[in-house]
């Protein structure tokens, strides 16, 4: 199923739901036709729709609005935090292309800070879907729960078939001693090509798919603390995202652990095509490998898909 | 249709005498208001008649249909006049009037700007520019179930710099929201500088008129020209309204009417005195409180 096929499944039998978007129909192109009245396209007006959507909520409707990430969550972040988390309404912020899923769009699209900016809004919950199979399975109980939601949307196809959501839980993929990988959203393809490339080097290794960021799954995080290394891989910037989550957790409960962040450390990525970027920034499940075992292997990349087209 | 649902007195005439003395009320609360800690009062006052005249004459809304789907909506978006929203508030019956003296007290929720927990406030505001486009979502909303309620969102001039406010005119035209209906309080003043010194707004009917709106221009404080542009609702099939109300900051007490520097004011109970009594008529205040400049 897409994410377009749930989406008319689900608005054609909650009249509650409106879908709308600030001229961004990529993920919700039949359903003017279907929808009729209750899709809404504001143009070119991200905190415009934002506020439509507050007063949409505020008469009973469950918005589910789209746009480019980088706009939902940047360009509008004052109409989100103020008029949709100080009120609580469940308005449901579907972010297009986050992370490097804007590929060769440049620094301007690169939401690499959206999960640190939409956590730091009281009452908006965050999701990070692994792929297309992950997205579908978690956004059923994100619509359905009466708090505003922001997801960071995810339509790769992979071939791993993923456990049915538990609101707020972790996917936990496999259990290790040596090392464990906490992820979240596209890089989870790339993690299971490195778990696999440790295992081949003898490693015990974890997988964890952290799906909802907030509330974050704090035993999934504890359970792994003692692994002799954690890594926590995330295409993010440093600062706000797993890592930090990672961090306030182990401070919360007064445990510490031995952590090696994949992220953006205090810089934007270079524009490219999404299997470049990943090649160039050192994200491909190789390259990821061979920097927890510190040497170079045999191991050989598997083809990683283009990205579809995405402005 | 304005007042069809109010017990209203038989000529217009009477009513708009009632409407005269309960703005005075309002006044008065305000000017309560503008003390120990102080409030923007200068906005307050050019907004009074306004808000007295639509909760009073033209909205649907009152203490027992405040859950209705099918009741009116006004949303005051450019926040720093909720002491005259409050005082309309306690003169219609919706709020009641000892909450007033909890202004800025941590023991109630009557503060700067406006905010749910206060019946009849439809929603919080305080960051310009928000509630058109709230506003415009819940008109639309009504217009997806068929529905007749109206829309008023009630804006600052000095909000008008905001490009939001610009945005949700333009959607609002696109989406046909005859609904709803932008009311500018157009007290001439942003802060302490007079906005046609800072950035010009004039001519502020033909700007909206360009980008789609119906738009009526009076005199803010004159219950007979708003009756007459409120009766004329909707202005025009599929057209957003909007009412450019003129009027003046300060209204109702000549010693801070029009002044740059008498816009947020925390008074001594003195001067509260004295400006009571300036707004019946009785003296010139002597003002010795500091006026708030900031730039």
């Amino acid at each position: 199923m897409t994410y377009e096929e749930l989406l008319t499944q689900t608005a054609l039998v909650n009249e509650q739901i409106i879908v709308m978007t600030a001229e961004n129909r990529a993920l919700v192109r039949n359903l003017p036709g279907i929808l009729g009245k209750r899709f809404i396209d504001t143009g070119i007006t991200e905190q415009t729709m934002i506020g439509a959507a507050t007063g949409l909520a505020l008469r009973g409707r469950v918005p589910v609005v789209h746009a480019l990430t980088a706009f939902l969550t940047m360009r509008a972040f004052e109409f989100v935090r103020t008029d949709v988390g100080i009120a609580n309404l469940p308005v449901k912020l579907s972010g297009f292309i986050p992370g490097f899923l804007s590929d060769g769009n440049g620094p301007t699209h690169q939401a690499i800070e959206d999960v640190s900016l939409m956590r730091g809004i009281p009452n908006m919950a965050v999701y990070a879907p692994a792929d297309e199979d992950d997205l579908v399975k978690m956004l059923p109980s994100i619509w359905q729960s009466s708090q505003p939601a922001y997801t960071r949307i995810n339509t790769r196809k992979t071939s791993y078939i993923h456990a049915d959501y538990i609101p707020g839980k972790a996917e936990v993929i496999a259990q290790g001693t040596d090392v464990t990988i906490l992820t979240y959203g596209l890089l989870f393809e790339q993690a299971l090509v490195a778990v696999d490339m440790l295992r081949e080097e003898g490693l015990s290794v974890g997988l964890v798919n952290m799906r909802s960021l907030k509330p974050v799954d704090e035993q999934a995080i504890l359970d792994v603390a003692s692994a002799q290394l954690v890594v926590t891989l995330e295409d993010h910037f440093l600062t706000g995202g797993l890592y930090t989550i990672v961090a306030e957790v182990l401070l919360k409960y007064q445990k510490t652990a031995n952590v090696l962040p994949f992220a953006l450390n205090e810089r934007w990525f270079r524009p490219a095509l999404l299997p470049d970027v990943l090649q160039h920034e050192g994200f491909t499940g190789k390259q990821i490998a061979e920097k927890i075992l510190g040497y170079r292997t045999e191991s050989v990349q598997p083809q990683i898909l283009q990205n579809e087209f995405s402005e | 249709m304005p007042g069809k649902q109010k017990s209203s007195p038989n000529s217009p005439t009477q009513y708009f005498k009632l409407m005269e003395k309960i703005a005075l009320n309002v006044r008065e609360h305000i000017i309560r208001m503008a003390t120990a800690g102080g409030c923007f009062i200068g906005a307050s006052l050019s907004a009074a008649d306004l808000i007295v005249y639509l909760y009073a004459r033209f909205l649907n809304v009152n203490k027992d249909n405040l859950d209705d789907p099918d009741r009116d909506y006004l949303f005051l978006s450019k926040g720093h006049d909720v002491p005259a929203l409050y005082g309309t508030l306690v003169e219609l019956g919706l709020l009641e009037k000892e909450r007033l003296a909890n202004h800025l007290s941590l023991n109630d929720h009557i503060y700067w700007h406006p905010n749910t927990h206060i019946p009849g406030i439809e929603f919080h505001s305080g960051s310009l520019g928000h509630l058109p486009s709230v506003a415009a979502g819940v008109a639309m909303d009504i217009k997806i179930r068929g529905g007749n309620n109206k829309v008023v969102c009630i804006l600052g001039d000095g909000e008008l710099n905001e490009g939001t406010c610009w945005e949700a005119v333009l959607v609002a035209n696109a989406y046909k929201l005859d609904n709803l209906i932008f009311v500018v309080d157009r007290n001439q003043f942003q802060a302490n500088i007079r906005t046609e010194e800072l950035i010009p707004l004039e001519p502020l009917a033909d700007k909206f008129e360009a980008f789609g709106a119906a738009v009526k221009r009076i005199n803010g404080h004159d219950f007979n020209e708003l009756e007459e542009a409120f009766s004329a609702y909707p202005f025009q099939k599929d057209k957003l309204n909007v009412v450019i109300a003129d009027t003046l900051r300060g209204k109702g007490l000549p010693s801070i009417q029009e002044r740059a520097d008498r816009w947020f004011c925390n008074f001594s109970s003195e001067e509260v005195d004295q400006l009571l009594a300036e707004l019946h008529g009785e003296v010139t205040t002597q003002l010795t409180s500091e006026t708030l400049i900031v730039r």
